[in-house]
């Protein structure tokens, strides 16, 4: 089909999606008249039940915990996917570096930009601590900081050089770290069936809302999810980095 | 409150528009990253701080990185066909 | 401004999908999916604000007080960050693809012959 053609066929489908769109639209109520009646009520019970003063972890880690583990599973496979078709194929090898003894080393790194890569590291690290472990109180949890952890050690990459990322994070426990996180998920919700009767049930004590031990199993949960994510993120950004800079043709 | 979400409605509008009118990935890497900030404030006007950690650094820090190793690669295989087509003794096996 | 927030929603979902038709570089067209999944994100978040309210983190306003839905900004969450992997997916799909045919263009990926 000419190009043509199919953008004359796209914009009266396009047309055509719009009107159902805002059809549909007209049904919504309007913006801010927000009244579901579930959402309402995680809102004042939330402390009381869970002491948890952060809804939004709560609601991710406790009332809707199976969606979450869902989720992670889409993440797990599709990292899985990436690794097996980024996967060193017959037909190529690792390119040697171009002098004898010089590092993979990022072509641009000037010394500002490794001074100031290298100062932030130690505070982003703390900073992805920080937000994975004051999931259940503040603003954050496991997706969040584990992201933020992947991201420090770009900035070692960044300002280092690739061998001094590799160095920092060996292949095998970053995958350890990946799935040790998934599985540990699942660890904790089959604790629930063991004690107390219904699988991610929250089965720890609840401590005193505000305090950093509290909400029951939402902070374990919440570490298991930023290993997870963490490893995940190194893990891709490993694969393309070895595609990019040492795997070529034969 | 309610004007800072109106001007950011539709900046995004804009946004969306701009990245996909352009058409070289390398500079789209870019404008995705400012739209993903464009987007990371509408959500703290719409009062959801969580996402909006997500959405920074997910699409700051994530995406365009991927984009642009991504690049690198196809670029960088393209400079080693010419590489290898351009010496006439093969490379050692 | 109902009209402006979901219609943001459906303008971007319409521009995305314009985009990823008339695409002539398979990394733009995966970056066009970006853009259409943020716009399901606008669409969620839109749905779940109320007016006045403030956001559902109760450690300094008491637990009771006027907050906006927690459910979409827990769904968009997690949403966010798997996404990004996703994206990863397909641009080693396209990686590969460059590998085997030569060319980032979907024009010119011609089907598997025998």
């Amino acid at each position: 089909m000419s190009e043509r053609a199919r953008l004359g066929l796209f914009l009266g489908a396009a047309t055509g999606m719009a009107v159902l769109l805002a059809w549909g639209m007209a049904g919504l109520p309007a913006f801010g008249a927000f009244h579901g009646a579930y959402a309402l009520l995680i809102d004042h019970v939330v402390v009381a039940q869970r002491h948890a003063t952060d809804a939004v972890t709560a609601v991710n880690f406790d009332y809707r915990g199976l969606d979450t583990l869902g989720e992670e599973f889409i993440l797990f496979t599709s990292v899985v996917g990436l690794a097996v078709l980024l996967r060193e194929q017959r037909s190529e090898r690792e390119r040697p570096p171009a002098r004898a003894g010089e590092e993979h080393r990022f072509q641009g790194a000037s010394c500002a930009l490794r001074t100031l890569t290298l100062l932030l590291v130690g505070p982003l690290v703390v900073l992805a601590l920080y937000v994975d472990s004051h999931g259940a109180l503040t603003p954050g949890g496991g997706f969040q900081g584990g992201v933020l952890g992947a991201a420090a050690l770009l900035l070692v990459f960044l300002g280092g050089g690739y061998l001094t990322m590799r160095r920092l994070s060996p292949h095998r426990l970053v995958e350890l770290a990946e799935a040790g996180g998934a599985a540990g998920y699942g660890m904790i919700g089959v604790g629930g069936i063991v004690f107390a009767g219904a699988f991610l049930k929250n089965f720890l004590g609840y401590g005193t809302a505000g305090e950093l031990i509290s909400a029951g199993t939402i902070p374990l949960l919440s570490m298991a999810v930023a290993a997870e994510v963490s490893g995940a993120f190194v893990l891709l950004w490993s694969e393309f980095l070895d595609q990019a800079l040492i795997v070529r043709r034969g | 409150m309610r004007e800072l979400q109106a001007a950011l409605f539709a900046l995004l509008a804009l946004g969306g528009l701009a990245v996909v009118l352009t058409r070289d990935p390398l500079r789209q890497a870019l404008v995705v990253g400012v739209y993903g900030l464009l987007l990371a404030l509408l959500f703290f006007a719409l009062q959801a701080p969580d996402v909006a950690l997500s959405q920074i650094v997910v699409c700051t820090v994530a995406v365009p990185v991927m984009i642009l190793l991504a690049l690198a690669k196809i670029h960088g295989g393209e400079h080693d066909e010419e590489d290898r087509k351009s010496s006439p003794e093969g490379e050692p096996r | 401004m109902s009209a402006l927030a979901y219609g943001t929603a459906g303008w971007l979902f319409l521009v995305g999908l314009y985009g990823i038709v008339t695409s002539r570089n398979l990394i733009h067209m995966v970056i066009c999916l970006t853009v259409v999944q943020s716009s399901t994100y606008v669409l969620l978040l839109s749905i779940g604000y109320r007016s006045g309210a403030a956001a559902p983190v109760f450690a300094d306003i008491p637990p009771g007080s006027r907050a906006v839905d927690p459910i979409v900004q827990a769904l968009t969450l997690t949403d966010v960050v798997v996404e990004a992997t996703v994206v990863a997916l397909m641009l080693a799909l396209a990686v590969q693809a460059h590998k085997r045919f030569g060319t980032l263009d979907p024009n010119e990926l011609t089907p598997l012959r025998g």
